[in-house]
């Protein structure tokens, strides 16, 4: 599998003084996630942590400031235009498709397959551990398979940046494991500039290298995973982390 | 950096593009219609003015309060009746109730009266139950108790199939929720069925308004004078005796003016209770339901089973009487059934097209506007606004047409063209009640992961929307086929020996004292539309569940 | 003259328009849907004409009378018609003002009650308004039309609209030709008799024959329907001592038609027996014109108006919104 695809260098991804608001709440993000590494996205309920991922896959346009991938603004691109792949925390799958349809969108939106992709489907779904199930459909998977199609999807898309929005929340705690590891094996292959969010530190520590903790809409702060972890971390991640601990 | 697109971010969404044409497709035959009339009246807009009088207040009086009672009690006994049903997913017969429930809109009003009072006529089947009942002789169902009887006929078995559609955009895991919560039927009511319901409410009841306030046939006949007017009597009146196109025009007006305020008024009781609908894990739907629940629904769907069944039985009754082999044999019968087929489906293909394209627009301008502050003009004209095509007599649509074309080309060359295109648009708001709720709710779930792959278009349509939307669409086609199969307002403009339909034909038999041909004709015009809904049906069959 | 050399100079005119078409000269016909249908006059009068005009008839046809009408004013002067067939005298004064009708120049022998001598529409037949009741639902039908206003009203009578049918305006004419300015009052006691009032003639005649009202209003002809169709005097026509209002159907040459030759030949043609022997039992009236076969002996049973009642076409022009009107605030009362 590694053979097929070239070592390669992750793409920075630059939040550039970016702004953006619904309703009563403004948001504002100003913050550089480190190319090829995975960063995990923290914070409260409502900090703003599925509103960066939407400004990067180009679901919202911000008001103000770029999105600087790899230095190219994309604020105003569509998300199909960017350099973009995400999963979402449910609905990834097309019910009425099965697993090698779905996986196949990614490769062509009209599923219009060449023998190679054909190829490079079968290759991304015995990565993800899913080599035999391409005629399935969703409802006949469990929830955990139901995120590898989605990741095996991520695979053949091949973009730089891959998004997670808290994929994994609805997960048993075994399955999550497993499936953090897929991540990070697959990350290490791949060098995807990778934004993780998650409300379980423990998941973070296992597969991140940084760090950015949101609150009210905003970078509370952000740095290195360990340091983040230690007991000198930031004072605001530290008393949410104690929070989340104590449940 | 520039952050503006070349183009208009709506502009990219071929969804909208698609929306645009297919509002300008009636916007072109309605306002072509219009101008032919405005340019023939040249300027003397006399008779116009002189239609403002008292008569026309008691007309505009009467058109409102019928069509309020009558869309009141369709929809509140089709809310229950549908209800029922959704609560029976399976049970024998029932995919043929829903089946038989498209047929009235098929049935030509006269042949809906002639039904209708062979039960509660004065000769009706009840009359003498209701005369031992009423200790004097029954004096029929005449006045406005006739028109509700009548009106409620024909649009409770379409209400209840525009509701069980809305139903059945509830996922599975909201009904495994309900049982698991231990949901009775009351709070199951009101905490899943009522939002899914209240969302198609003031569409369905718009639809239904509009239908009984352009209500002509049915109002003369069984509302026993000329106090039973409306306001498309006037119409009809204004330009097939007075021939007065600036009057017929400006009544035209009114009657969309009056429609429009009352349409507004219904939006209010809707609410957009978008709910969050994940993919549907569950295969199928949990339902427990009471033994005293099973028996009040078995009720209520007889009762309205009765209430619809009753007059078609009593049309195949009387159709039955009629000399059906040698019909059957005769030339014009099957040219006639030909030509009805042939219209209907070409009338049905184009409104599912143009509704389509119209729910698909409306779905992409709403989510675009979640994200920018975009004025939902456009989106209302091309949801509820569509619909006003309605309130337009098609006599004034065909007689405009004549006056514009009549200097271009023959008439009658383009009169099949017409009649498709006429009975498309409206048809059009019927289809677009059975599609939208199921597009919205699929689209709800493939909106975000369409936009992230890039599948649109063509390839959108093909393999993401067109699984998902083939019942609902057959739901559509199958209830545009019925109208037009039904139509005599357009055809009878356009009608003539090379164009005869089932029900035109239908018409001219009971023109010339041939009523137990008419009857049969009204018997085998309801086998031909069954026949289309079973086939309809059979398209919208999903392969796999 | 001018006529004849009009005509020349259009038949001239026609034979160059025409001459790399088809051999048959073709004349259009614009009627009615009864009268085209299988059982209708059509088919044997296109037959008769096409086999002494050695040219092709062409008939286009529409669901009624006002129909007609309204289709030839909505084609204006572009319209195919050469002959508009199936008019009657209450529209004639409309379809005269429209000006796409040309003066006929005959004298065609007619026999129609009154006489005849309108300068631009020929009749082809006639027949009277009448109430035909069922005589196993009624035992005594009124014998005047003051017995019908008068009468029991618990005996109910289907009749048509004016604003929107020919017999619905016969009707109301009637009532105001015997009544006069008292048809208001009249029309009061009336509308307690009637059952309901239909858009047309078919729907009030299906309630007839369905059993909802033992009396309807339509022609003196129609028993005759009945007694040789299906063989049954069950329903007749009750005959009115102040007499019946006439109905005459007509036929008229449009601005089209002038410039056809077979347009004048059509009209001589109507008025000949070879029509008029068609139209007794196809279009259930009586012959406008000589006939060379017997009526129909059924037809002699018919009733037999004492008196013709009938307005002048102007008349009908001048005062029909006013008593339409007059009819209407009455019966929405």
């Amino acid at each position: 599998m590694t053979a097929d695809v070239p070592a390669r260098q992750g793409v920075p991804l630059h939040l550039d003084r970016t702004t953006f608001s619904y309703g009563e709440t403004s948001l504002a993000f100003d913050v550089e996630f480190p190319a090829g590494e995975i960063t995990a996205v923290m914070g409260p309920s409502g900090s703003g942590k599925s509103t960066l991922l939407n400004l990067v896959a180009g679901f919202e346009t911000p008001l103000s400031g770029n999105v600087l991938i790899d230095g190219r603004d994309f604020s105003s691109a569509s998300p199909f235009e960017r350099p973009v792949s995400m999963v979402f925390q449910e609905n990834n799958l097309f019910a009425h498709l099965d697993v090698f349809s779905n996986v196949g969108l990614g490769i062509s939106p009209s599923l219009a397959l060449t023998p190679r992709d054909h190829k490079a489907i079968a290759d991304a779904l015995a990565r993800t551990g899913l080599a035999g199930k391409e005629k399935r459909l969703p409802r006949e998977l469990s929830g955990g398979e139901r995120q590898r199609v989605a990741l095996a999807r991520a695979l053949v898309r091949d973009r730089p940046v891959l998004l997670l929005d808290e994929p994994f929340a609805s997960l048993g705690p075994a399955l999550r494991e497993d499936m953090l590891d897929l991540v990070a094996a697959v990350q290490t292959e791949r060098k995807m500039t990778t934004l993780f969010v998650t409300h379980q530190p423990e998941d973070a520590r296992h597969v991140a290298a940084h760090v950015v903790f949101l609150e009210n809409g905003t970078v509370a702060a952000a740095g290195k995973a360990r340091d983040f972890f230690s007991s000198n971390g930031p004072a605001a991640f530290r008393r949410y982390a104690g929070a989340m601990n104590e449940r | 950096m520039s952050r503006q697109p070349a183009h208009p971010v709506a502009l990219r969404d071929t969804r909208i593009v698609a929306g645009i044409a297919a509002l300008a497709f009636v916007a072109v035959l309605i306002g072509g219609a219009f101008l032919g009339l405005v340019i023939e009246s040249a300027g003397d807009f006399s008779g116009a003015a002189a239609a403002f009088d008292s008569y026309l207040f008691r007309v505009v009086r009467f058109t409102l309060w019928q069509a309020a009672l009558s869309t009141a009690l369709s929809v509140v006994s089709a809310l229950f009746v549908a209800r029922a049903l959704s609560r029976h997913p399976v049970f024998f017969g029932r995919s043929f109730i829903l089946q038989l429930f498209a047929i009235p809109l098929a049935l030509p009003a006269i042949v809906a009266a002639l039904g209708v009072l062979a039960l509660y006529g004065r000769a009706g089947y009840f009359a003498g139950l209701l005369t031992t009942v009423g200790g004097e002789n029954w004096p029929g169902v005449y006045g406005l108790s006739g028109i509700l009887v009548a009106h409620v006929f024909f649009n409770l078995p379409l209400c209840v199939r525009l509701f069980l559609e809305a139903l059945q955009t509830v996922p599975a895991d909201q009904w495994r929720l309900a049982s698991q919560l231990g949901m009775s039927t009351r709070p199951a009511f009101r905490f899943i069925e009522w939002p899914a319901l209240r969302q198609a409410l003031p569409g369905v009841a718009g639809l239904v308004f509009m239908l009984c306030i352009t209500s002509f046939t049915i109002v003369l006949i069984l509302g026993g004078g000329p106090r039973a007017t409306t306001l498309e009597v006037a119409i009809y009146q204004a330009l097939r005796f007075d021939f007065d196109p600036a009057r017929a025009v400006a009544l035209t007006l009114l009657q969309i003016l009056l429609t429009f305020a009352v349409v507004a008024l219904l939006s209010r009781l809707g609410a957009n209770t978008a709910a969050e609908s994940g993919l549907s894990v569950a295969p199928r739907r949990y339902l427990s339901i009471g033994r005293s629940e099973t028996i009040l629904n078995a009720l209520l769907v007889m009762l309205a089973l009765l209430f619809v069944g009753g007059p078609m039985m009593a049309t195949i009754a009387a159709g039955l009487q009629s000399d059906l082999a040698r019909l059957a044999g005769e030339r014009a019968v099957h040219l006639a059934v030909a030509t009805s087929a042939a219209l209907a489906l070409l009338s049905a293909l184009l409104a599912t097209i143009l509704s389509v394209s119209l729910a698909m627009a409306r779905r992409g301008l709403a989510t675009e506007r979640g994200r920018k502050n975009r004025g939902p003009l456009l989106e209302y004209l091309i949801d509820t606004g569509a619909g006003f095509v309605l309130v337009v007599p098609p006599i004034v649509i065909g007689a405009g047409w004549f006056l514009a074309l009549r200097h271009v080309g023959s008439v009658f060359a383009i009169a099949p063209v017409m009649v498709v295109a006429v009975n498309a648009i409206m048809a059009m708001p019927f289809a677009l009640r059975a599609i939208r709720p199921a597009y919205d709710a699929a689209s709800e779930r493939h909106e975000r992961l369409c936009a992230q792959l890039g599948i649109t278009g063509w390839a959108r349509l093909r393999l993401i929307d067109w699984p998902v939307l083939r019942r609902p669409l057959a739901t559509a086609f199958a209830f545009a086929m019925a109208l037009s199969l039904g139509d005599l307002g357009v055809i009878a403009l356009f009608g003539s020996d090379t164009l005869q339909t089932l029900p035109y034909l239908l018409l001219a038999r009971m023109g010339s004292y041939r009523t137990a041909d008419a009857a049969g004709l009204a018997l085998l015009l309801g086998l031909v539309c069954f026949a289309l809904i079973l086939l309809a049906d059979r398209l919208g069959k999903e392969r796999s569940l | 003259m001018r006529k004849t050399m009009s005509a020349l100079i259009s038949a001239l005119a026609l034979a160059v328009a025409t001459l790399p078409a088809a051999a048959k000269d073709k004349l259009t016909v614009y009627t009615y849907e009864s009268f085209t249908a299988e059982w209708g006059p059509g088919p044997q009068v296109k037959k008769a004409f096409e086999a002494e005009c050695d040219c092709e008839v062409d008939f286009v046809s529409v669901a009624d009378g006002v129909a007609l009408l309204n289709r030839v004013k909505l084609e204006g002067a572009a319209t195919k018609a050469d002959i508009v067939l199936g008019l009657d005298t209450n529209l004639t004064a409309d379809a005269k003002a429209s000006g796409l009708f040309v003066p006929h120049g005959t004298t065609p022998a007619l026999d129609v009650p009154g006489g005849w001598n309108d300068d631009t529409f020929v009749p082809y037949d006639y027949g009277y308004f009448a109430v035909v009741y069922d005589t196993e639902k009624l035992k005594t039908a009124p014998a005047s039309l003051k017995g019908l206003v008068e009468g029991d009203v618990s005996q109910k009578i289907a009749i048509q609209d004016p604003r929107t049918s020919t017999p619905g305006l016969g009707l109301l004419l009637w009532v105001r030709s015997v009544y006069g300015d008292k048809a208001p009052e009249a029309w009061a006691k009336l509308k307690n008799r009637v059952l309901t009032v239909t858009p047309g003639w078919s729907e009030a005649y299906s309630l007839f024959t369905k059993g909802e009202a033992p009396m309807v209003l339509s022609y003196t002809t129609s028993p005759a329907y009945h007694m040789i169709a299906e063989k049954t005097d069950r329903y007749q026509a009750a005959s009115f001592s102040e007499g019946h209002y006439l109905q005459v159907e007509v036929a008229g040459v449009t601005t089209t038609g002038a410039k056809n030759p077979l347009s004048g030949k059509f009209v001589a043609f109507m008025t000949s027996p070879k029509f008029q022997d068609v139209v007794p039992e196809t279009n259930w009236m009586f012959p406008a014109g000589k006939m060379d076969k017997p009526l129909d002996p059924a037809f002699e049973t018919l009733v037999k108006p004492a008196k013709t009642l009938a307005f002048s076409p102007e008349e009908v022009a001048k005062n029909r919104k006013a008593w339409v009107d007059e009819w209407l605030t009455v019966m929405s009362k």
